[in-house]
């Protein structure tokens, strides 16, 4: 950094004006582009808040008002809306716990272990994977149909338990972080197979753990294409089911409809304030391998 | 491994396991399978049933109502008629216009707004990042839900933005005069679902360049200025050329994505696609078919011709820009 040349901090200096303008203008485009990402939220939340009439005037509200619960009660009347969100919990809850139980004990068999037709069976993890999935939509509903799961939460977190994508992740998590002297020792103590999976291999896995649940919960909460399939009657409706059903095309109660809206949206925010970097490569991991 | 297993059990040699001592997990060579065992059940009935079977009824004609005992073999018959049908041929037209129209302004914003990120605002470049990212977090339909108050003719916000900018002079006479009506035109739904999908996966984009953009070694930039390149240069010969394999990766990965379009134009068009099947997309097409007109046949082979459309594109730009890529 010293022995910088003459020559280049003249340009340096030449270039400060250009520079700093266009700095200045990326800035104010960087600032924008944010504003907009933020704005239909922002406006979603205020919306929430304000009733019909107020949300149908010119110019429009911008700020909170104070039409929330009214709102609140108009939308609990319309659908049956606290149990939908239960069910989105329950479904994406159970979700989550079964596909990291299934992908850590599949991925660890993956990673650690040899037997016949391995390279095969992982092969064809990857291939399905890569599979869209309106390929498999329609007869994915016949079968759920011809199990008589329709309308059954277990429609919606059992085929999702069995996640390639988990299954590949933790694979290569365990193949890089589990030594495998461990285990060999851990086996030589006499602990049973069972024994070294949940309490040798299981508490190392925390990150990759954490990675994983976070996008099954937050895919399992947005799930919409599986819902709309799968599920029929209204009280069994989850969130996303549930806000489209009282999207009419004429007279929409907005306010009621941006409260719904919201509460399907808070929990994600959530997360995402909490846990953004692992939520981020999870899911940018996620379609590394989609 | 054998050897290790001898000193616990010597009797490991002689006395072959039980079922239940490898279903206890006393049996190493019997554990892969133990652990493998929930998953494989489900990959099995849920991942690669379904496939098959949806091949198997691509090449069947049957009635839904009176199962499968009255499926019958028609060869390639609804292939043909997926072929021949022009909804179809409107929903590939569809697709393809809101792919593209969403997909490559998300690379051309993204590429330029994550050097920037990377190169000027490293402080803040978390916080950014994950701004941008946000949209790709949340629900579909709680976005479309917004978005179509944003868009309403009447009280959208897009819409008060758009007059405010045409009280401008100059700038007014190329807007369109009135309120325009989003979503129920059929020339004007399509630019408004492509800008949704492009609001939300401008930030997903842009993660996949920052990530990249780190990886590209600093003593590059540095070589590059000593032989006087300017700002502009540096990002024209340096930066572009690094990007490609990543750029490589995610244009194919937008290509995927827009060729099965589904929740975006499904929920801002009410489920039908839009006027005049304007945003009617493949993907909302083959759900149609299946669930409102019962073609089951029919829409299997639409969703079979969508996969292999799909694999020619990935192959394309792989030949396109993947191989030049690593010369």
């Amino acid at each position: 950094m010293t022995d910088r040349s003459p020559d280049l901090q003249r340009q340096r200096r030449s270039n400060g004006l250009s520079e700093r303008l266009g700095r200045g203008s990326a800035w104010a485009l960087v600032g924008v582009g944010a504003v907009l990402m933020l704005a239909p939220f922002y406006l979603m939340f205020v919306f929430a808040t304000h009733p019909r009439t107020e949300i149908l005037q010119l110019p429009p509200p911008l700020f909170f008002g104070d039409a929330f619960f009214a709102n609140l009660e108009g939308l609990t009347r319309r659908i049956p809306f606290w149990s939908s969100l239960g069910w989105s919990l329950y479904v994406a809850v159970i979700s989550s716990v079964l596909t990291l139980l299934f992908c850590s004990m599949g991925g660890y068999a993956f990673a650690m272990f040899e037997f016949a037709g391995k390279r095969w069976l992982f092969g064809m993890v990857i291939g399905v994977m890569l599979v869209p999935p309106f390929l498999s939509m329609i007869s994915g509903f016949l079968l759920i149909d011809a199990l008589g799961w329709i309308d059954e939460p277990r429609a919606l977190y059992l085929p999702g338990a069995a996640s390639a994508f988990g299954i590949f992740l933790m694979r290569q998590f365990i193949a890089a972080s589990v030594p495998v002297q461990l285990i060999e020792a851990a086996r030589l103590d006499g602990c049973s197979e069972w024994r070294i999976f949940f309490s040798v291999v299981l508490p190392l896995l925390g990150p990759a753990l954490g990675t994983l649940g976070l996008v099954s919960f937050v895919a399992s909460w947005n799930n919409f294409m599986g819902a709309l399939v799968v599920l029929r009657s209204p009280d069994r409706y989850t969130l996303p089911l549930a806000l489209r059903a009282i999207q009419s095309p004429v007279d929409t109660d907005w306010g009621v409809l941006m409260v719904g809206a919201s509460i399907a949206v808070l929990p994600l925010l959530v997360l995402f304030a909490l846990f953004s970097r692992q939520l981020v490569a999870g899911l940018t991991a996620g379609a590394v391998r989609g | 491994m054998t050897a290790q297993v001898q000193l616990v059990e010597p009797h490991a040699e002689r006395v072959r396991p039980t079922l239940l001592d490898r279903l206890r997990g006393r049996d190493p060579a019997f554990a892969p399978w133990l652990f493998l065992a929930p998953f494989l059940v489900l990959f099995a009935v849920f991942g690669v049933y379904p496939i098959i079977f949806s091949l198997f009824m691509s090449l069947h004609d049957w009635d839904p109502v009176r199962g499968l005992g009255s499926a019958r073999f028609v060869g390639l018959d609804n292939y043909w008629f997926v072929l021949s049908d022009e909804w179809f041929h409107q929903s590939l037209i569809s697709t393809a216009w809101l792919a593209i129209a969403s997909g490559i302004p998300q690379h051309l914003v993204a590429i330029p707004l994550a050097c920037f990120i990377d190169s000027r605002l490293r402080r803040t470049r978390d916080l950014l990042a994950a701004l941008y990212f946000l949209p790709y977090v949340t629900s579909t339909v709680a976005i479309a839900i917004m978005f179509t108050a944003l868009l309403s003719r009447d009280f959208g916000m897009v819409n008060l933005l758009l007059e405010a900018v045409a009280r401008i002079p100059l700038l007014g006479s190329l807007l369109p005069a009135g309120p325009i009506d989003w979503l129920n035109d059929p020339d004007r739904i399509r630019p408004a679902v492509s800008m949704v999908v492009f609001w939300r996966f401008v930030g997903f984009n842009t993660l996949l360049y920052l990530a990249a953009l780190q990886g590209i070694p600093r003593e590059l930039y540095e070589a590059a200025r000593l032989d006087g390149a300017s700002a502009w240069q540096r990002f024209w010969y340096v930066t572009l050329p690094m990007l490609r394999p990543v750029a490589f990766f995610a244009v194919t990965l937008s290509i995927i994505g827009g060729m099965q379009l589904f929740e975006e134009p499904f929920v801002l068009s009410g489920g039908r696609g839009g006027p005049d099947q304007a945003v009617m997309t493949t993907a909302i097409y083959l759900y149609r078919s299946a669930f409102e007109f019962s073609d089951f046949g029919a829409a299997s082979a639409m969703s079979w011709i969508l996969v292999l459309l799909m694999a020619v594109l990935s192959a394309l730009v792989t030949k396109w820009l993947g191989n030049r890529g690593e010369r």
